[in-house]
C-alpha cells in the first residue's frame, strides 16, 4: 500500500473546488503551511483569512461569513481549535451553519512535538455537539470524495479529523463517500475490527497475521462517527460476534465507546477496545509511540486473538 | 401605538421626542416581560435601549416587511442577556406582533432566555459573552467580499470585554480596515457580581480602542441628540472599523435598579417593585 498525505489532499481539493464554489472562504491561525490551507491562499488571497494565532477570533468570524452565505473552511491544530470548544458550541453548532473543520496533527503520529500537541479526545468533544458531524478519513482518496461532498451537498458543521503523517491508500480509486456509512475492507467470520484513521491500516496487516491465526477478521471503516453506521455494527455483531475496536484517540470518549454503546444496547457482544487509555502522549517517532502506547499491530493481533478467544472477558479493565 | 405604525423599509427621521416615547414603550415591555417570565436580565436592557431604538427607528436600514433582503444592516446583540431589550424594540418596529413578548423564557416560546435566531430580526444567536464582535467582524468581511454597502453593528457589554476573544478581534477588524463595522460598548459601569472596576479595572478603554486601530467616539447613551452625533460620526467615510462608547445608567429609567449590580439578572421582586418601575418609567397602560 502507498501512503499519501491527507493535508495535502486537503489543500490540493480546496484550491479545485473554490474554482467554482466562490463561496467557500478559509480561515487559518498562522499554521496555514502545515494544515495547506496556504495553497488556497496563495491562489484565492481574496478569500482566505489569516487570523493570526487567535483561535477565538477566527471561530467566530468563520460564523460571521457562513452566517452572510459563505462556507467557511476553518483550519489549525486539532488541539488548538479545542481552545474554541464554546465558540464552536454557540456560534456555530447552536446557529445550526455552514462552518467546516478541518484538522491536522491528532494523536500520536504528531511525533516528536509530544503531548502538548497530540490531542486524544477531541472526537469525543466534537461528537457531543448537537448539529456536529464528524468525519475520520482513512486515506487520501476518502478525503478527496468527502472534500466534494461537504462542499456540494451540505450546509451544517462538521468536523474532519486530518492528520500529520502520511497514511495507506486503503479505499479504492472509485470510492464514493457517504455519510453515516461504514465501509467493509475486508470482510470476515470470526471477529470484527472497527477502525478509523490512523488505525486503517495497522487493522488490515493485523488482520493478514489473524488469518495466520486462523481468525478470520473483518476490518470495516468507521470515518463517519456521528452520524454512526448503527445497522452496520449490529450486523457485524451478529455475524461475527466478537469486536475489536482501533482508533488513535482516547478509548474513552471515542470510537470504542461509540461502537460500544450500540452493541450494548442491541445486540451485546464481547467488545475491546485498543487505544489511548486515559493517559498523555510523548515524544517519539509515530511507529515507536504506537508501540509505547499498545496500540502497534502486533498489539491488535494479541487482542484480535484474546477477543477472539474471550479471554479477560470478566477481567475489569483499568 | 400609532405613533411608529406603519414604519417600514427606509430608516424614518424620527424627533427625539418620538423616540423618547418609544423608548419609554419599549422600557414598559422590559419590565412587563421580566416581571411576567419572573427571571431575566432588566439593568443592561435599561442601559441599552435608548441606543436600540435610535437605531431600528432612525439609523438602521431594516424592512420588517422584507426581514432577510440581502443589503439590510446586521445588528449583533453580543451581550445576548439584554434580549428582553432586543426582542422589544423588533416586536415595536413590526418585525412580529408585541403580543408575543410575554411568552419570553416560557416553554412554547421562540423568546430564549438569551438571544435567539428564531425569533425575527435577530441575525445570530447569542448569550455566551465575548462571540458576538467576532460574528460581527465575518459579517463585515463578507460584505466587503461581495461588494455589498451594509452595515454592522455590534452592541457590546462593558463587563463582556474582559473576554479575549473581543481583542483578538480587535486586532483582526484593524488588519481587515473593516470600516463597515460598528461596535457599541455599553458603558454602564457595572456587571453581574460588582462595578465593573471592582471586578476587573479596565483603565482607559478608548485608548484601548484606539491603540488598537480603531475609530472611537464616547456619547452619553440616554441622550438622543448625542445618540444622533455617534451614529453620524460612525456614518462618515472612513478606513477603520468604529468604537463607540455610549456612557450609560444600568438600571436607566427606574430609580432601584439603577448603577447596581442587584438587578443585572433579577426582575422586580415583588407586585410593589413592579409598579414602581412601570410608574417610574410613566407607563401608559
Amino acid at each position: 500500500m502507498t501512503s499519501e498525505s491527507l493535508r495535502e489532499k486537503y489543500g490540493e481539493k480546496l484550491v479545485a473546488l473554490g474554482e467554482n464554489h466562490k463561496e467557500i472562504v478559509v480561515l487559518d491561525a498562522d499554521l496555514s503551511s502545515s494544515t495547506r490551507t496556504g495553497m488556497f491562499g496563495k491562489k484565492f488571497p481574496e478569500r482566505f483569512f489569516n487570523m493570526g494565532i487567535s483561535e477565538q477570533s477566527m471561530v467566530t468570524a468563520a460564523a460571521g461569513l457562513a452566517l452572510s452565505g459563505k462556507k467557511a473552511f476553518v483550519s489549525t491544530f486539532a488541539v488548538f481549535l479545542t481552545r474554541t470548544y464554546e465558540q464552536i458550541r454557540q456560534s456555530v453548532c447552536y446557529n445550526n451553519i455552514d462552518v467546516k473543520f478541518v484538522v491536522t496533527h491528532p494523536g500520536i503520529t504528531v511525533g516528536e512535538d509530544g503531548a502538548t500537541h497530540q490531542i486524544i479526545e477531541d472526537t469525543g468533544i466534537m461528537c457531543g455537539l448537537p448539529n456536529m458531524k464528524v468525519i475520520v478519513p482513512a486515506d487520501t482518496v476518502e478525503v478527496s470524495s468527502l472534500m466534494d461532498y461537504l462542499v456540494e451537498k451540505t450546509r451544517t458543521p462538521y468536523y474532519v479529523r486530518l492528520s500529520r503523517e502520511k497514511f495507506p491508500v486503503v479505499n479504492q480509486p472509485d470510492y464514493s463517500f457517504k455519510e453515516g456509512k461504514n465501509t467493509v475492507l475486508r470482510d470476515g467470520t470470526d471477529l470484527t475490527i472497527f477502525c478509523n484513521g490512523a488505525m486503517v491500516g495497522h487493522a488490515l496487516n493485523a488482520a493478514e497475521e489473524l488469518k495466520h491465526q486462523a481468525i478470520d477478521a473483518a476490518v470495516i471503516n468507521v470515518s463517519s462517527m456521528k452520524p454512526l453506521d448503527t445497522q452496520n455494527i449490529i450486523k457485524y455483531a451478529k455475524s461475527t460476534g466478537h469486536i475489536l475496536t482501533a482508533e488513535e484517540h482516547s478509548i474513552y470518549n471515542g470510537l470504542g465507546s461509540r461502537v460500544a454503546e450500540v452493541v450494548s444496547e442491541e445486540y451485546p457482544v464481547t467488545v475491546v477496545r485498543i487505544g489511548m487509555r486515559d493517559t498523555f502522549g510523548k515524544s517519539g517517532k509515530s511507529w515507536e509511540l504506537f508501540d509505547y502506547f499498545h496500540m502497534g499491530i502486533k498489539d491488535i493481533v494479541d487482542a484480535g486473538v484474546k477477543c477472539f478467544l474471550e479471554e479477560d472477558k470478566y477481567e475489569t479493565v483499568s | 401605538m400609532d405613533i411608529y405604525s406603519g414604519a417600514t423599509g427606509k430608516p424614518d427621521n424620527f424627533s427625539d421626542d418620538t423616540l423618547l416615547k418609544i423608548s419609554r414603550k419599549a422600557r414598559e415591555y422590559i419590565i412587563r416581560m421580566v416581571y411576567e417570565a419572573k427571571s431575566g436580565h432588566p439593568g443592561g436592557s435599561l442601559s441599552i435601549i435608548d441606543i436600540l431604538t435610535y437605531l431600528y427607528f432612525n439609523e438602521m436600514n431594516v424592512d420588517p416587511t422584507n426581514q432577510n433582503f440581502e443589503g439590510r444592516d446586521r445588528l449583533i446583540m453580543s451581550k445576548g442577556h439584554a434580549s428582553p431589550a432586543l426582542y422589544t424594540v423588533l416586536a415595536l418596529r413590526g418585525f412580529f406582533p408585541v403580543e408575543l413578548l410575554m411568552g419570553f423564557r416560557k416553554i412554547n416560546s421562540k423568546l430564549e432566555g438569551h438571544v435567539h435566531r428564531g425569533v425575527p430580526g435577530v441575525e445570530t444567536s447569542t448569550g455566551s459573552l465575548g462571540q458576538g464582535l467576532g460574528i460581527g467582524l465575518g459579517m463585515a468581511l463578507a460584505a466587503k467580499l461581495d461588494s455589498k454597502s451594509y452595515r454592522v453593528f455590534v452592541i457590546l457589554g462593558d463587563g463582556e470585554i474582559e473576554e479575549g476573544n473581543i481583542w483578538e478581534t480587535m486586532m483582526a477588524a484593524s488588519k481587515y480596515k473593516t470600516s463597515n463595522l460598528i461596535a457599541v460598548l455599553d458603558r454602564n459601569r457595572v456587571q453581574l457580581d460588582d462595578m465593573t472596576e471592582n471586578v476587573m479595572p479596565m483603565g482607559d478603554i478608548s485608548d484601548k480602542a484606539r491603540s488598537f486601530g480603531w475609530d472611537v467616539m464616547e456619547f452619553n447613551g440616554h441622550d438622543f441628540r448625542d445618540i444622533r452625533k455617534a451614529f453620524a460620526f460612525a456614518s462618515q467615510k472612513r478606513e477603520k472599523p468604529v468604537f463607540l462608547i455610549a456612557n450609560t445608567v444600568k438600571g436607566k429609567g427606574v430609580s432601584y435598579m439603577e448603577n447596581t449590580s442587584k438587578y443585572h439578572g433579577a426582575p422586580p421582586a415583588n407586585q410593589e417593585e413592579f409598579e414602581k418601575a412601570l410608574k417610574e418609567i410613566g407607563a401608559t397602560e
